[in-house]
C-alpha cells in the first residue's frame, strides 16, 4: 500500500490556514467557511481512507500491524542529533487521525450556525484550519521533538481561539492563564526531551519497532536507550516524568488544570474541538506514544501518573456536582474523564499482576485509548449541545434554562444519548471503554478500582444534575416570554446527530461484542503489544458499574427532575460551606493568585524588580550616561573635522598593534 | 597571452558585459518619459541573469594565481548579486525622484562597477589584485554617496568617505609593504609559506586589518559610518551596509583564515579585541539614536561584530556561518532600508526616530513588515536571523579556548541589549501615539516587490534548513 498521499492531511489544513489568513478578510463569509469546511472534508475523507488500508493490511509477524514511515526528512542537522520532521503511521496515530478529524468536520459545519454573522468569522475559520494541521501533525510526529513543535504550535492556536472574544476582558485573561500554564509546563517538557535526547543519541520512536520507509530503509539513528541506561538508572525516568508534568498541563491534570475551566471563555465548538476531544487528550497521547518506554524503564513511576490521575478524577467531578455554568460543568467533566484515561495507562504494567490478567496483561492501554475515542465523540457532541442551548438562550448559567426539552428536541435527544454514554450504560459507547478501564484498575489494586468506580458513579450524578437542570425543572418563563428559545437550525443540529450515531453504534456493537467475546471491537484495532486482542466484559464489573450508574442517575433524577427541588435545597443548607467550597473548585485559583502575587511576585520579584531597577537600570543608565557623554565629548570633530578622524583611526591601528606586540 | 583564461573568470565577464551593456543604453536612449522604465526592465534582467553565471562558476584559478575562486566565493557572489539586485528594486522610488530622474543610468552603473570590484576583491589571489579590486569597489562608491550631489548633506558625507578611505588604503598599502618587506612576494599562495612572526608582520597583519576593517567599519575604525550613513541616499546606504559590508567581511575572512594562516593566534586577539568593542559600543551608541539612518549605522557596526564572530572558529563552519549571516543580514536589513526609503519619499523626506510614531495606524503593512525585519535583525526565533546568530555563535564556540567562550559571551548579553533598542523602533510604531503621525500613503510596486522578496528571505531562509547544507556544502 503506498501512503505518499497522507501528507496532504497535513498540507491541506495549512494551506486553508494560509488562504483565510491572507485573503480571508476580503472573503465573504461563506466563502471562508466553504474553504476551510471543504479542505476539512478532505482531510477527513484522507483520513478514513488512511485508517481503512491501514487497518484491513495484514498484520505481522508478531500480530502487530507495522509501524509505517511514509516521510522523514531531516529538517536540521546538528552533528550526532537531528531534528527529522516527518509522518508515521501506526495503530495510535491512525486512531487520532479519525478522531480528531471527524470532530474538526463536526465543529467546522457547526460552526456555520453557531459563529453566524460573527465578526471576524473568517479569522476564526482560518484559527481552526492552523488547530487542525497542528494536531494532526502532532499526532503523525515521527519523533519527540517534531511532537513538541507541533505540540507548541496546539498550544498557539489554542490561545488564538480562547482569545477570540478579544474585546471582552475574561476572554483575554483566560487565553492568557491557558497560554502561560501550559507553556510552564511545556518547559519541564522541553527540558525532558533535552535529557533524553542528549543520553540516548536520538529523538526518534523508532523503539516503537522496526520502522521501514517506502523504499525499504530504515530512516532514523536507532534511540540507543542503553547508553542512557548505563549513564544512570534514574535518567530515563526522570526525562519521562518531566516529559509527563508538560502532558499533565495539557491535558489538564491537577494541579495544572487551572486553565481549562477559563478556556471555557471562548466559543463552544472551540471547546468541542479544542478543550474536550482533541488537544487535552495531547497529554494522555504522549505517554501511550511514550509507553513501550515507560512500560521498560519507568515502571515504578508510572504510579505517580495513576495517582496523579486517580485525584483528578476525583476531585473534577466533586467540583463539577456543584457548578452552575454548564460549560464548566462539562470542563471539569472533561478533566476528570481525561484522568480517567491517565489512570488507564499508569495501571498496566507487564509482569505486575500478571497472575490475574495474563494475556491481557495491557488492557489498560487499549482501554485508555478506547475511552479517548469515545469520550472525543460523546463529549463533542455535549459541548455541541451546549452550544445550541447557548445559542438558544444566550447564557451559560443553568439557573436560565430548565423545561428546554420542549423546545429543543434533537438538542435533548442528542444530549441524552450522550449523557448516558459518558454515564456509562450499557449499549452507548462510554459504557465498554469505561468498563475496560475500571477492570484494569481492579486488576492494579482493588483501591484504584473502587475510587475509580465511585468516580463513575458521580460521574452519572453530575451529569443528570446538568441534563435534568437544562431541560427539566422549572422552565424560565419570565426570560422566555419575550425570547421563546428554539431549535437549532439544521448545520448545527447535524453534527449532533452525527456523533450520537456514532456514540450509539459504536456502543451497541461493542457492547454486544464485549459480552458475546466476539472480534472486530476495539482491541482488534489498538493494543498495547499491537496482537489482536478481543474485549471480553467481566461480569462483575459490568454489573456493578452498570447498577451503580443506574442508582446514581436515579439519585440525579429523585433530586433534580422536579419543578421544585426540595432535597438539593436542603442539602445546600445542611453543607453551604462544602457546596461553597466545591463551587469555588475547592479555592484552587485562590491559592494560585496566593501562590504567584504573594510568594513568588512578593518574595522573589520584588527584589528582582530592585536589583533590575537600582542595579541593571543603574549600569545601563550609567553606560548609557556614559554613552551620551562620549558623544557629547565626540561631537565637535562629529560635526565634519575629518582630520580627527584619522587620528582616531591611526591612534587604533597603533594601540592595536602595541596589544598584539605585547602578546 | 592566454585569453581562454577569461573565460574561467566567468562571473566577473558577465558581469563587465552589463557594465557595458548598461553603458551603452543609457547612452544610446534618449531622454523621454520611458527612458528609466527601459533601462531598468535591460539592468535588471541582467543583473537577474548574472545569476547563471554565478551557480556555474567552478572552482579555478586564472592568470598564474593572481585570479582564484573557490565554490563558497561562487555563493557569496550570488548572494551579493541578490542583493545589489534588491537594492536597484528598492531605489525606483527615489530614482525616478525629478532631480535624480535623468542620472538613473550613471547609478546603475556605478552600483556595478562597485559590484564588479567586489567579486575581483573576492576572488583575487594576490595582494595586488585585491587592491585594486577594493579601490574599484571604493571609488565609485564614493560617487554614489555623492549622488544627491545638490544636497549638502550628499556631499559631505562623500568627501568625508573619500578622505577617509583614502587615508585607510594608505594604511593598508603601508601594511601590505611591511609584509612584502617581509616575506617578499605578494602571492597570497607564497606568503603563507613563508610568513613567520615578527614585529614587521604583526604591524603588517593589524595595518592591513584596518583597511578592511575600515570598509566592515569595525570599531575603531567606524568613525566614518554615522556621517557617511546619515548623509548617503537611503539606496546607497543599504547597499552600504550590506552588500559592500558583506563582500569586505568575506575577503577579510579568506585572507585571515588563508594567508595569515602561520599568525593565527595573533589576529584571533585582534578579532577578540575588534569584536567586543564593535558590538558593545555600537550598541551603546544606538540605544540614544534619534535619527533612523544613523541608528541603523550604529546597528550594522555591532552586526559587522557579530559577522566576524564566524571567523574566530577558522574552520569551515565558520566560512558557511558567515556566508548564511550575510544572506539573512542582506534581506532583513534591506528590508528595513526599503521601508525608511518609501517613508522617506512619500513624506517629505523624513528619516527621525519620532517621525515613526504610531506608524502602525496609517500604515500597518509597512509598520508589520518593518518589524519581522526588526525581529530578524534582534534574532527572535522563529525568523532568519535567530539561526544566523545561532550558527555563528556555534562557529565561535568550536574554537574551544575559553577567551572565544568570552568574547561569545559578550556577543550574547549584547544581543540582549540589541533587542532593546531593535523594539524601540518597533514600540514606535505600535505604541507611542503622536498627533502628526506620518499620513497614510500607497507604496508603489518597486517597494512592494522588494519588500515581498526580503520578506520571503526573512521568513524562508530560516525555515528551510536546505539553504544552510546547501551554503556549508559550498564551504566544505
Amino acid at each position: 500500500m503506498d501512503y505518499s498521499f497522507v501528507f496532504l492531511i497535513l498540507l491541506l489544513p495549512l494551506f486553508s490556514f494560509i488562504v483565510l489568513g491572507l485573503a480571508g478578510m476580503k472573503m465573504p463569509h461563506k466563502t471562508a467557511g466553504l474553504i476551510g469546511t471543504t479542505s476539512l472534508g478532505i482531510v477527513t475523507a484522507l483520513s478514513y481512507y488512511t485508517a481503512f488500508c491501514y487497518f484491513t493490511a495484514e498484520r505481522g509477524a508478531d500480530g502487530a500491524f507495522a509501524t509505517l514511515v511514509p516521510y522523514n526528512f531531516t529538517w536540521l542537522p546538528l552533528g550526532q542529533l537531528n531534528f527529522d520532521l516527518g509522518i508515521m503511521l501506526d495503530p495510535i496515530s491512525v486512531m487520532m487521525l479519525i478522531v480528531i478529524s471527524t470532530v474538526s468536520l463536526m465543529v467546522h459545519i457547526y460552526s456555520f450556525g453557531y459563529m453566524h454573522g460573527e465578526k471576524g468569522f473568517q479569522r476564526y475559520y482560518a484559527y481552526l484550519s492552523l488547530f487542525t494541521m497542528s494536531m494532526l501533525g502532532l499526532v503523525v510526529a515521527t519523533n519527540i521533538f517534531q511532537m513538541y513543535l507541533f505540540w507548541e504550535l496546539v498550544g498557539v492556536s489554542s490561545y488564538l481561539l480562547i482569545g477570540f472574544y478579544y474585546p471582552l476582558q475574561p476572554a483575554v485573561s483566560a487565553s492568557k492563564k491557558a497560554f502561560i500554564v501550559t507553556r510552564f509546563a511545556d518547559m519541564f517538557f522541553l527540558i525532558g526531551i533535552l535529557i533524553f535526547g542528549y543520553y540516548t543519541g536520538s529523538f526518534s520512536f523508532s523503539f516503537a519497532g522496526d520502522v521501514v520507509m517506502a523504499d525499504g530503509t530504515a530512516p532514523f539513528i536507532p534511540v540507543d536507550v542503553m547508553k542512557a541506561v548505563a549513564a544512570g538508572g534514574f535518567i530515563l525516568p526522570t526525562a519521562l516524568v518531566l516529559m509527563f508534568i508538560g502532558g499533565a498541563g495539557k491535558s489538564a491534570m491537577f494541579p495544572l488544570h487551572i486553565w481549562l475551566p477559563d478556556a471555557m471563555e471562548g466559543p463552544t465548538p472551540v471547546s468541542a474541538l479544542i478543550h474536550a476531544a482533541t488537544m487535552v487528550v495531547a497529554g494522555v497521547f504522549q505517554i501511550a506514544r511514550l509507553f513501550p518506554l515507560w512500560v521498560e524503564y519507568a515502571p515504578g513511576q508510572m504510579s505517580i501518573v495513576v495517582w496523579v490521575g486517580v485525584f483528578t478524577a476525583f476531585y473534577a467531578a466533586a467540583v463539577a456536582c456543584a457548578q452552575s455554568d454548564i460549560k464548566r460543568v462539562l470542563a471539569f467533566s472533561t478533566i476528570s474523564q481525561i484522568a480517567f484515561m491517565m489512570v488507564a495507562l499508569g495501571v498496566c504494567m507487564p509482569g505486575h499482576h500478571g497472575e490475574v490478567l495474563d494475556n491481557h496483561a495491557q488492557l489498560g492501554f487499549m482501554a485508555s485509548m478506547f475511552h479517548l475515542f469515545t469520550h472525543a465523540m460523546f463529549k463533542a457532541c455535549l459541548f455541541l449541545g451546549a452550544g445550541c442551548i447557548i445559542h438558544a438562550v444566550h447564557s451559560n448559567e443553568m439557573s436560565t434554562m430548565g423545561g428546554l426539552r420542549k423546545y429543543m428536541p434533537v438538542t435533548h435527544i442528542t444530549f441524552l444519548i450522550s449523557c448516558l454514554a459518558i454515564a456509562g450504560i450499557p449499549f452507548f459507547s462510554g459504557f465498554s471503554s469505561k468498563d475496560e478501564i475500571i477492570t484494569a484498575c481492579f486488576a492494579y489494586s482493588p483501591v484504584v478500582g473502587w475510587i475509580m468506580t465511585g468516580v463513575a458513579a458521580m460521574t452519572a450524578f453530575y451529569m443528570f444534575r446538568l441534563y435534568y437542570g437544562i431541560f427539566w425543572g422549572t422552565e424560565n418563563k419570565e426570560l422566555h416570554a419575550h425570547h421563546t428559545p428554539h431549535e437549532a437550525p439544521l448545520n448545527m443540529t447535524l453534527p449532533l446527530i452525527v456523533l450520537c450515531v456514532i456514540t450509539v453504534g459504536v456502543g451497541v456493537y461493542t457492547t454486544i461484542a464485549g459480552f458475546a467475546g466476539w472480534g472486530g471491537s476495539f482491541g482488534s484495532f489498538v493494543t498495547a503489544s499491537g496482537a489482536e486482542y478481543n474485549i471480553h466484559f467481566d461480569l462483575q464489573v459490568a454489573a456493578t458499574s452498570t447498577i451503580i450508574a443506574i442508582i446514581s442517575i436515579a439519585l440525579a433524577t429523585y433530586i433534580y427532575k422536579g419543578e421544585k427541588q426540595p432535597i438539593a435545597d436542603k442539602l445546600y443548607r445542611t453543607f453551604p460551606k462544602l457546596h461553597r467550597a466545591a463551587y469555588k473548585r475547592f479555592y484552587m485559583d485562590e491559592v494560585y493568585m496566593f501562590v504567584t502575587h504573594k510568594i513568588i511576585f512578593r518574595c522573589v520579584s520584588t527584589p528582582i524588580a530592585w536589583f533590575d531597577r537600582h542595579v541593571i537600570d543603574g549600569t545601563f543608565d550609567f553606560l548609557a550616561w556614559g554613552a551620551n557623554e562620549a558623544g557629547e565629548t565626540i561631537r565637535p570633530w562629529q560635526s565634519g573635522d575629518v582630520r580627527k578622524y584619522a587620528v582616531w583611526f591611526i591612534t587604533g591601528t597603533v594601540a592595536l598593534t602595541l596589544v598584539l606586540l605585547c602578546i | 597571452m592566454d585569453y581562454s583564461q577569461f573565460f574561467n573568470m566567468l562571473p566577473e565577464a558577465t558581469l563587465m558585459a552589463v557594465l557595458v551593456i548598461v553603458f551603452i543604453a543609457d547612452f544610446a536612449l534618449h531622454g523621454n518619459g520611458k527612458k528609466n522604465t527601459v533601462l531598468y526592465t535591460i539592468t535588471g534582467t541582467l543583473m537577474f541573469a548574472q545569476a547563471v553565471p554565478c551557480l556555474l562558476a567552478d572552482a579555478t584559478t586564472a592568470f598564474g594565481g593572481l585570479y582564484v575562486t573557490s565554490n563558497s566565493v561562487n555563493v557569496m557572489k550570488l548572494i551579493l548579486t541578490a542583493g545589489t539586485l534588491i537594492v536597484m528594486i528598492m531605489a525606483q522610488p527615489w530614482l525616478n525622484r525629478d532631480d535624480v530622474k535623468n542620472k538613473a543610468g550613471e547609478f546603475y552603473m556605478l552600483v556595478v562597477s562597485t559590484l564588479l570590484g567586489m567579486y575581483m576583491m573576492m576572488s583575487s589571489g594576490h595582494f595586488l589584485m585585491f587592491f585594486l579590486g577594493l579601490e574599484m569597489a571604493s571609488v565609485p562608491m564614493a560617487c554614489l554617496v555623492a549622488f544627491d550631489k545638490m544636497k549638502k548633506n550628499s556631499a559631505e558625507s562623500a568627501a568625508k568617505f573619500i578622505l577617509t578611505a583614502t587615508f585607510s588604503s594608505g594604511v593598508m598599502l603601508y601594511g601590505i609593504s611591511f609584509i612584502y618587506g617581509a616575506v617578499g612576494t605578494l602571492y597570497f599562495d607564497d606568503v603563507t609559506t613563508r610568513l613567520s612572526t615578527s614585529s614587521l608582520t604583526i604591524m603588517g597583519l593589524v595595518f592591513f586589518f584596518s583597511g578592511l576593517g575600515f570598509k566592515i567599519s569595525l570599531v575603531p575604525f567606524h568613525f566614518w559610518t554615522a556621517d557617511t550613513y546619515q548623509g548617503a541616499p537611503t539606496a546607497v546606504t543599504g547597499y552600504l551596509s550590506v552588500i559592500s559590508k558583506g563582500a569586505a567581511s568575506f575577503t577579510l575572512m579568506v585572507i585571515l583564515m588563508k594567508v595569515f594562516a602561520p599568525m593565527i593566534e595573533y589576529w584571533e586577539y585582534l578579532l577578540y579585541i575588534v569584536i567586543v568593542l564593535s558590538i558593545t559600543i555600537a550598541n551603546l551608541f544606538a540605544i540614544r539614536q534619534k535619527e533612523l539612518k544613523r541608528f541603523m549605522a550604529f546597528s550594522s557596526i555591532s552586526q559587522a561584530g557579530y559577522i566576524m564572530l564566524a571567523v574566530i572558529g577558522n574552520s569551515a563552519t565558520g566560512v558557511a556561518a558567515l556566508t548564511y549571516y550575510v544572506l539573512v543580514y542582506v534581506v532583513a536589513n534591506m528590508s528595513v532600508f526599503t521601508v525608511i526609503n518609501a517613508v522617506e519619499q512619500n513624506c517629505g523626506g523624513t528619516t527621525r526616530m519620532d517621525s515613526y510614531n504610531g506608524l502602525y495606524k496609517t500604515n500597518p503593512k509597512l509598520a508589520f513588515l518593518m518589524t519581522l525585519a526588526l525581529f530578524s535583525l534582534a534574532g527572535i526565533p522563529p525568523f532568519a536571523g535567530m539561526f544566523s546568530k545561532f550558527f555563528v555563535f556555534m562557529a565561535a564556540a568550536e574554537q574551544g579556548s575559553f577567551l572565544a567562550y568570552f568574547v561569545v559571551f559578550i556577543a550574547l548579553i549584547n544581543t540582549v541589549v540589541s533587542l532593546y533598542y531593535y523594539l524601540l523602533i518597533v514600540k514606535a510604531m505600535y505604541i507611542n501615539n503622536d498627533e502628526s503621525s506620518l499620513p497614510a500613503f500607497r507604496s508603489d510596486c518597486n517597494t512592494r516587490l522588494a519588500l515581498a522578496l526580503c520578506t520571503a528571505g526573512i521568513v524562508a531562509f530560516g525555515v528551510f534548513s536546505c539553504i544552510y547544507e546547501w551554503i556549508a556544502a559550498a564551504a566544505h
